[in-house]
């Protein structure tokens, strides 16, 4: 009889496990439970639609007959409860499924503002395609918005906002965007493009209240006793990974779904992947919980392997690392860059690795030659982060170096040297490197 | 704004387009698309990233649409060698 396998989510790591099942087991029977009636689709693109980048109907990467060709029946329909002992999963629909291996991929939801007036109509959030349909709609009628949080997701809505004519207007707690990933410098060159685009950022602000007129949202008011009218009140605080059907199926649970180097849960028979699996890290010795479309795919193919042919297959968490475009300006962060807590956000952001926060002792160098700008944070003779932005080319490198530990110590003192030429002395360096290991 | 000047010169350009083709990053892809909503000649280029492939689609003209566009910096140039792909890629921009 063939293998039953279950995949509870429609995202990337459900994908990728149900693509990773069928290259084992040609036989299987892959069931996919997608609880978003829109199906799979880029939640990261849904930036690019708000910022009218790309239209809707292009965000969708497989298409019904991609799922046909590859023999998985896709669900529209919510898991609520799992039997472990009958090995079935109750659906939202009625009537439930049967599995023989189960996959738990449910993602992550925004976390709620936690004020007076969060009911009002006009509090939004970004999680998923719904939610960007609402802050387009709304956008259409609406002259001002105030966006709170911290991270990528409030920069997408606050630059989607700005796209479609409406008046942003940022609130920051502290005195710079995402204090405990960027430099000083780097937020400063962030803030400048938002600036320079019409954006309003409110520095050391805190919302106090949503105000409302008939239901609707109407104005904010501020800890400081400042009053900003507005239709819109968007929130991006972080995410929580939605673990609740594994912790009422008796899953041991952290902050996520917690799983061994194989993803395998505390249940032989169930895995977990995605932004809800919280992993060991073998290079840190740590649990991380990361929210990155690549970790995504990464887990859903170890899951999905394992699935089909037992736990053989052990998921390397890997240097973490994502590219995002801050104020206009290609940005990736990758490794350990910085530490400590950011007052905009509460946990983890979207396209966010708590590993980027472990940064120990050290020395950083920054470099800024033309459109280009590098951050190496360094270990003795390693590189342990990188942060680069503008033109790309240098991160490739980098992330190849940071990933294999490479001995960098040769050129450590000429990057230290003022005005130093990191990208070409990067370059020398990942060619000599490269040269030595073919 | 550096995404939008990709090719420093004609040089460049002029090079790429005649040695080298598309080479993706998959890690730093999200599947959005955009490569693939502005390639001119309709190539399914965000599923040759999710599979970790080059773009050698016969149709692809190298015109670099999909390198400036990605909001990611997904794709480079990359140098076509007679042994096949080349070390030495030509922009990102």
């Amino acid at each position: 009889m063939a293998r039953r396998h279950l995949l509870i989510g429609g995202g990337p790591g459900s994908v990728a496990a149900a693509e990773a099942i069928r290259g084992s087991d040609e036989r299987a029977e892959i069931v996919m439970l997608c609880a978003d009636r829109h199906g799979y689709y880029s939640r990261p693109g849904l930036a690019y639609y708000l910022s009218k980048e790309l239209p809707e109907k292009r965000l969708a990467p497989f298409t019904p007959q991609d799922f046909a060709a590859l023999n998985v029946r896709l669900l529209l329909d919510r898991a609520v409860r799992i039997d472990r002992a009958a090995h079935r999963v109750t659906l939202a629909s009625g009537g439930d499924l049967p599995y023989d291996r189960l996959l738990i991929a449910t993602g992550s939801r925004a976390i709620p503002l936690k004020v007076p007036g969060v009911q009002l109509d006009g509090v939004v959030s970004l999680d998923d395609m719904d939610d960007a349909r609402d802050l387009i709609s709304r956008s259409r009628r609406a002259k001002a918005a105030v966006v709170v949080g911290g991270g990528i997701t409030a920069l997408e809505i606050v630059e989607g906002l700005h796209a479609r004519g409406v008046q942003a207007h940022y609130f920051m707690r502290k005195e710079r965007y995402w204090g405990n990933v960027l430099y000083p410098s780097e937020s400063l060159i962030v803030e400048r493009g938002m600036r320079a685009s019409g954006v309003q950022i409110h520095y050391s602000t805190e919302l106090a209240a949503i105000l409302g007129k008939g239901g609707r949202v109407a104005a904010v008011e501020t800890q400081d006793g400042k009053r900003i009218r507005c239709e819109i009140v968007a929130a991006a605080v972080g995410v929580l990974p939605q673990k609740a059907l594994a912790e009422e199926a008796g899953l041991e649970c952290g902050r996520g779904v917690l799983v061994d180097e194989h993803l395998r849960s505390t249940d032989d028979d169930i895995y977990a992947a995605g932004d809800v699996a919280e992993v060991h890290d073998a290079r840190t010795g740590r649990r991380i919980y990361e929210v990155l479309w690549s970790s995504a795919v990464a887990k859903g193919r170890i899951a999905g392997l394992n699935m089909a042919t037992g736990p053989v297959h052990t998921y390397d968490k890997g240097v973490p690392l994502n590219v995002t475009r801050l104020a206009g300006l290609r940005t990736t962060i990758m490794g350990t860059v910085g530490g400590g807590d950011d007052a905009d956000l509460k946990g983890i952001a979207r396209g966010d690795s708590e590993t980027w926060r472990q940064l120990g002792d050290g020395s950083v160098v920054e470099s800024q030659s033309g459109d280009t700008r590098i951050r190496l944070a360094l270990k003795k003779s390693t590189i342990a982060g990188a942060v680069v932005m503008g033109d790309q080319a240098p991160s490739f490198r980098l992330h190849e170096l940071i990933e294999a530990r490479a001995d960098v110590g040769g050129i450590v003192p000429r990057l230290r040297e003022p005005a130093a030429p990191v990208a070409q002395l990067i370059d020398g360096l990942w060619r000599d490197w490269k040269g030595r290991r073919a | 704004m550096s995404t939008l000047r990709w090719f420093e010169s004609d040089r460049e350009k002029h090079e790429a387009l005649a040695t080298a083709w598309v080479m993706p990053e998959p890690t730093r892809c999200v599947q959005c698309g955009i490569c693939s909503f502005n390639c001119p000649m309709a190539v399914d280029v965000r599923r040759r990233v999710w599979r970790g492939e080059p773009v050698m689609d016969s149709h692809c003209l190298t015109c670099g649409e999909c390198v400036k566009r990605c909001p990611r910096g997904v794709f480079r140039f990359e140098r076509i060698s007679a042994l096949g792909i080349g070390d030495a890629d030509l922009g990102t921009r």
